[in-house]
């Protein structure tokens, strides 16, 4: 994602109309509200912390989508689709797709059965305490940093947009975060993300409508990005031959293998923060069909997205400037295009409904990452090393604490990031290089039924190293990214892509090395958490139209035909 | 217990009548300088009545009451009561 980073121009974007105002603070009383009436029914572990297991497929699969549909992400791929063009889809579709499916049908039977709290438990059930520590503390410390870094990333984009002071911004969100997930726990949290989704929709449709209708529809639109930036801007498979014939300075191999095959991967079936809504559903059936329920309308999701950055390029009268360059000239820069034509085309209401909706996806990403904090300190961290013998009770108090102490952190974080703006960047790579070794450790263990549990632990931990490596390598001397990406024309972007999948590559390597040398867990032992040892339950007797195999077959088609549509 | 889907029901029509309002208040007195593009299509008009329908169905059909009476309470959710 383009990084939002600080700046101290105070500048303001929009002014708000007193119903406006009135949109925003019926927001704020309404998720306060669902924290409180939820307040009774998380009494006990299951309820707090996994949401007693009962969500049904639609509120798992929407909850699962909201809790990456945040507002930064919502601003800096529109900012990205202005820079890059449609290449920014990418990140929804192979970016996105293919993974949510592996997920669904591959390895949610195995989170399921295996009835864990949380990833990191799963591999303490696969590989042993040893890669289940370090998965845990690493997840844990990172996903608190994040949601200091989110905090303040909303802060400053409300002082920007709105003229808000970051002060105000910090303490009313996360203070509201705090109260309705120390109230209502995980199904708090999933509530709200649904809410958010449907106002993410509601506040941000109109854009792509209204802007369409300006243009003269699609090719209209096509024409005119043509004609301000170049033809590469609206394909998105017919520049990645190479790297230096589309603005991304990306090709083909780096967007499907370390982009579709390994970082999306990593995401959306490892991240803790995702998957825990899954796990959260009501039976097997259910925590299937979530993530293709999710799939479906993580395709529509560029509608509100990519569509806006694209016909930014087509109708701002202004050209839109890196972030490094706004904040010396004042100028916009491309992360502002989506408050920008939110201003362009909405009045009094839909302004605050489109705030409202920036505001709800900056908080549900915030109670996200607080929300599985808590159930990964409370359980792969506090019960297993420090108090193993605290009865239910005691760990939801435990949870409780623990979601005020991750919001007191996240809020230091952020004002850490405020007095040292580089943080930022640091905390989001560092977050980064965890994800794809991770997948390869967890998928490994579901499908090898030989991998050890060392070879889990040192795959782990020689895969997140060569990650770090490489992004210091790069750091220090800039020109090692052809080394890296394989090319003197690589760019940023392919930067990340590629690390992912060397780092993948590492981690798979070092596993099947350790593992040969290192005798085999008896397959006793792996009932319920690798293949061909586990006998995977069946859906149950239902419809074809109610099976999740169908739905995903359709979603995969759907899939096929917009990428050839928009070749 | 209040299924989540009334809760969005609630927000929905909240803000369609609000949006709504305030898109009759600048049709009735319309403003000298709009401020925005694309102002003669009363944008917030017809979006309010959107989500304002929407989000008035949504309150009748997960209504708390209706629930109860059909023994559908949250979390079997809208697949039990369809099949109900």
């Amino acid at each position: 994602m383009t990084p939002l980073l600080a700046t101290d121009v105070p500048t303001r974007l929009v002014r708000l109309a007193p119903v406006d105002i009135v949109i925003v603070v019926f927001y704020f009383a309404l998720v306060l509200s669902i924290g409180w009436y939820l307040k009774g029914r998380a009494n006990t572990g299951e309820d707090f912390f996994m949401a007693g297991r009962e969500m049904t497929a639609w509120v798992a699969g929407l909850s699962f989508l909201s809790a990456n549909l945040g507002a930064l992400e919502l601003m800096g791929w529109a900012g990205s689709a202005y820079q890059y063009g449609i290449l920014a889809t990418h990140w929804y579709w192979i970016g996105a797709i293919p993974a949510m499916l592996f997920l669904a049908l591959v390895m949610m039977p195995f989170y399921y059965i295996s009835r864990t709290h949380s990833v990191p438990g799963y591999l303490k059930l696969r590989f042993g305490e040893p890669s289940h520590a370090l998965s845990a503390v690493s997840f844990a410390f990172m996903t608190v940093l994040m949601s200091g870094v989110n905090m303040f990333a909303m802060a400053k984009v409300m002082q920007i947009v709105l003229g808000w002071d970051i002060n105000f911004s910090i303490w009313v969100s996360s203070l509201t975060v705090a109260i309705y997930v120390t109230l209502g726990g995980l199904r708090s949290a999933i509530f709200n993300e649904v809410l958010q989704f449907f106002l993410i929709w509601t506040g941000a449709l109109l854009i792509p409508i209204l802007g369409l209708y300006e243009t003269g529809g699609w090719t209209n639109l096509k024409l005119q990005i043509t004609q301000r930036a170049s033809e590469q801007y609206v394909h998105l498979w017919s520049g990645l031959g190479s790297f230096s014939n589309n603005p991304m300075g990306i090709n083909w191999v780096g967007i499907v293998f370390g982009l579709g095959a390994i970082i999306s991967m990593g995401y959306w079936t490892t991240d803790f923060l995702v998957v825990q809504r899954i796990l959260a559903a009501k039976d097997i059936r259910s925590a299937e069909m979530a993530p293709i329920i999710g799939a479906g309308f993580k395709m529509l999701v560029p509608i509100i997205v990519i569509l806006p950055g694209l016909l930014g390029l087509a109708v701002l009268p202004e050209k839109l400037v890196p972030e490094s360059v706004a904040t010396v000239t004042g100028a916009h820069s491309y992360n502002d295009v989506l408050p920008l034509m939110l201003a362009r085309y909405c009045g009094p209401g839909l302004l605050g409904l489109g705030v409202t909706a920036l505001i709800a996806g900056f908080m549900s990403g915030m109670a996200g990452n607080v929300s599985a904090f808590t159930t990964v300190w409370t359980y792969d961290i506090y019960r297993p090393f420090i108090n193993s013998k605290g009865s239910d009770r005691h760990y939801v108090n435990m949870g409780r604490w623990t979601t005020v102490i991750g919001v007191l952190v996240s809020v230091g974080t952020a004002y850490l990031v405020m007095q040292f703006a580089s943080i930022m960047d640091y905390v989001q790579a560092l977050f980064s290089f965890f994800i794809a070794p991770l997948f390869g450790t967890v998928v490994l263990g579901m499908l090898w039924k030989r991998a050890t549990g060392p070879a889990g632990f040192w795959g782990l931990l020689c895969g997140t190293l060569s990650s770090i490596s490489m992004w210091t390598w790069v750091k220090v001397d800039p020109s090692a990214l052809r080394y890296v990406a394989l090319s003197p024309h690589a760019k940023g972007l392919a930067q990340d892509m590629y690390q992912a999948l060397w780092s993948f590559v590492v981690c798979v390597v070092m596993t099947v090395v350790v593992s040969l040398v290192t005798k085999p867990i008896p397959e006793g032992e792996l009932t319920g958490l690798v293949y061909g040892l586990t006998e995977v339950p069946s859906v149950g007797d239902v419809p074809l139209y109610q099976k999740p195999l169908f739905w995903a077959g359709v979603v995969t088609v759907v899939f096929i035909a917009l990428n050839i549509i928009f070749w | 217990m209040i299924s989540i889907w009334f809760f969005i029901g609630i927000s929905l029509s909240v803000n369609g009548a609000l949006i709504l309002a305030a898109g009759i208040y600048q049709l009735v007195n319309p403003p000298v300088n709009p401020g925005v593009q694309l102002f003669y299509l009363h944008a917030n008009v017809w979006w309010g009545v959107v989500l304002l329908v929407i989000g008035a169905l949504y309150c009748v059909k997960f209504a708390p009451r209706q629930q109860s009476k059909r023994g559908c309470l949250f979390p079997k959710g809208v697949y039990a009561c369809r099949r109900k």
